[in-house]
């Protein structure tokens, strides 16, 4: 980064932004120089500021004609060796879904943030938490994914750093799942002084010492190093099954089996490096509630509530990144519990994962749902007190 | 407001008389310039263009969790459909400033602490209809004076406004000030004023 684009950086201090600016200040903090999207409510703020920021600090912004070229440019961009994103809403998320299997196979990093909004069809325009499980499994094939689920305007920012850093380290497409909720809201900013943010970028050939002639686009780690384009290196991405040197002719059962099950085993290996979760009055609780996104911020109120007005032992526990599913760290703190309540702006969606993850560790689990806006604190209260009172 | 206890302010009208901006407003001189948490959040969709449009300001010196209003201690109206809509969520003895010519019909007035400001008026005086929403953050600060200073408004102002207008914002915001000082002569502190709907 030159100093003339280090000059257009906010400077450290507090500022009063929305969800959507905090996340495009993220982006552009974390290095995003190429930004290319399609406008849709209530995605576009976070265009509109990558409009009129990305050429600030030397960058570039496109807008394309719909959300499948949007997420191809991110492809592109990535290769030539810049950091890229690309933000939309729910129905121009399914848009994307085959780019981010074509940057699962090619080991693409690329950042995508969905702001949710309801579905199915074109739906309504506030918030929802209802792409949860397209993120994980939209996309066709095998393979895996990162996304991250953001509850406020700071982590809106902090969250999209931390997803560029992610898809660097793990070569992967990373998904931050916002809602409309913190898209939208409006909160301080702390941004810190350069030097105390992590900036990482993707390993590269020549890091490593590996000379151009061999070099294998697809080999020497788990996470392969990455070469871009120009640089004198061989660059062969392809989506099709490849063997290590990217060839996709000879095509065997075993590197077939071999090649895909890396690709999805550097993300489903690395859990416990890449997930993370938080927690509040867990020991010994008798109850907990399980949320991320903005939902946690009423859990939270609503938990503290419950403990407080009616002495109820209920503990509270916030997915931070939905995928790959932390589930280990769930069964290490949810140990023997009556009631896991899940509250979600959906019908129940990762009520399922979180099933599968405690079913031999409470009693019962129960799904909160609604839809089109965030809970009330008393929603979630009136189902604690219904089934703990 | 002191600890961690939340102070609730809730600014509605129609779509398009600015409530949106003074939201913005009030959190930035909060946050940015008092150095407390605030969240701002404000209706989204179709009613936000026309309908019953709200901002609300959560305050606190603590950790703000759920960042809507849940009982409101100040609601703002600028129009009788979002009076209608709101007044059910503001407390009991809370602040109900409303515009005097579009509000004139206040069921169970001795419940709150009602403040009547011609807004549009002032406003079309002092150089257009349209910075009705400031000459309403003028009497609005008057009235909650206790909890941000006077300078704090004025700096989010220059902050959130084009700058071509900052002369006539800022005499809008004066204007609200002393319409309220004027005709509620007898406030003094929050504390003397309170339950008090003249």
């Amino acid at each position: 980064m030159g100093k003339e684009s280090e000059k257009h950086l906010l400077s450290p201090g507090v500022y009063y932004l929305q969800g959507s600016q905090a996340c495009t200040e993220g982006a552009i903090t974390a290095g995003c120089r190429v930004y290319a999207g399609y406008p849709i409510t209530p995605a576009s703020e976070v265009m509109e500021h990558a409009a009129l920021r990305l050429p600030q600090v030397g960058g570039r912004f496109i807008q394309m004609e719909d959300e499948i070229s949007s997420a191809s440019v991110l492809l592109g961009a990535s290769w030539a060796g810049a950091k890229a994103m690309t933000a939309t809403s729910s129905p121009g998320f399914s848009l994307m879904q085959e780019v981010i299997s074509f940057a699962i196979m090619t080991e693409t990093p690329l950042v995508i943030v969905d702001v949710q909004r309801p579905g199915p069809g074109q739906g309504y325009i506030t918030t929802s938490q209802e792409d949860v499980m397209q993120a994980r499994w939209g996309h066709h094939g095998e393979g895996s994914i990162i996304a991250l689920s953001p509850a406020s305007v700071q982590e809106m920012y902090d969250f999209t750093i931390e997803a560029f850093n992610l898809a660097e380290t793990w070569r992967s497409p990373v998904l931050v799942m916002a809602e409309e909720t913190v898209a939208h809201m409006r909160e301080p900013l702390t941004i810190p002084p350069q030097n105390q943010i992590e900036i990482l970028t993707r390993k590269k050939p020549q890091d490593l010492g590996i000379p151009p002639h061999s070099f294998l686009p697809y080999g020497h780690d788990i996470v392969p190093p990455m070469a871009n384009w120009g640089e004198g290196y061989n660059v062969n991405h392809v989506s099709l099954v490849h063997h290590e040197d990217g060839n996709v002719t000879k095509y065997d059962r075993k590197t077939h089996f071999d090649s895909v099950l890396r690709i999805k085993q550097k993300i489903e290996g690395n859990v416990d490096h890449i997930s993370r979760i938080e927690t509040r009055f867990m020991k010994d609780c008798r109850h907990v509630v399980i949320c991320y996104g903005s939902v946690s911020r009423t859990a939270v109120e609503a938990v503290m509530e419950a403990r407080r007005e009616c002495g109820i032992d209920v503990g509270f526990l916030r997915l931070v990144t939905l995928w790959p599913f932390p589930e280990t760290k769930l069964r290490e703190v949810v140990d023997n519990v009556d009631t896991v309540f899940v509250p979600e702006i959906n019908l129940g969606m990762m009520k399922h994962p979180i099933t599968e993850a405690l079913r031999d560790r409470c009693k019962r689990i129960v799904s909160i749902p609604t839809l089109g806006c965030l809970h009330s604190p008393e929603m979630i209260l009136s189902k604690i007190y219904e089934v703990a009172k | 407001m002191g600890g961690d206890r939340r102070y609730e302010i809730r600014i509605a009208g129609f779509g398009g008389q600015g409530v949106i901006t003074v939201g913005k407003i009030l959190g930035t001189a909060f946050s940015v310039f008092e150095g407390k948490n605030s969240v701002n959040t404000q209706s989204y969709g179709p009613e936000s263009r026309g309908g019953a449009c709200k901002s609300e300001v959560v305050v606190s010196d603590g950790q703000i969790n759920y960042p809507y209003v849940r009982k409101a201690d100040v609601l703002v109206a600028l129009s009788c459909l979002a009076f209608e809509t709101y007044i059910p969520d503001l407390k009991k003895d809370g602040i109900l400033l409303v515009d005097s010519r579009s509000i004139t019909d206040i069921p169970e007035q001795d419940q709150y602490r009602v403040y009547r400001v011609p807004t549009a008026e002032i406003a079309s005086e002092t150089g257009g209809v349209k910075y009705q929403n400031i000459v309403a953050l003028g009497a609005l600060y008057y009235l909650i004076r206790d909890h941000l200073e006077e300078s704090s408004l004025r700096e989010a102002i220059k902050e959130n406004l084009p700058p071509e207008t900052r002369d006539v914002n800022m005499a809008a915001f004066t204007k609200g000030i002393q319409y309220v000082k004027d005709h509620y002569q007898a406030l003094g502190t929050r504390e003397k004023s309170h339950g008090q709907g003249i």
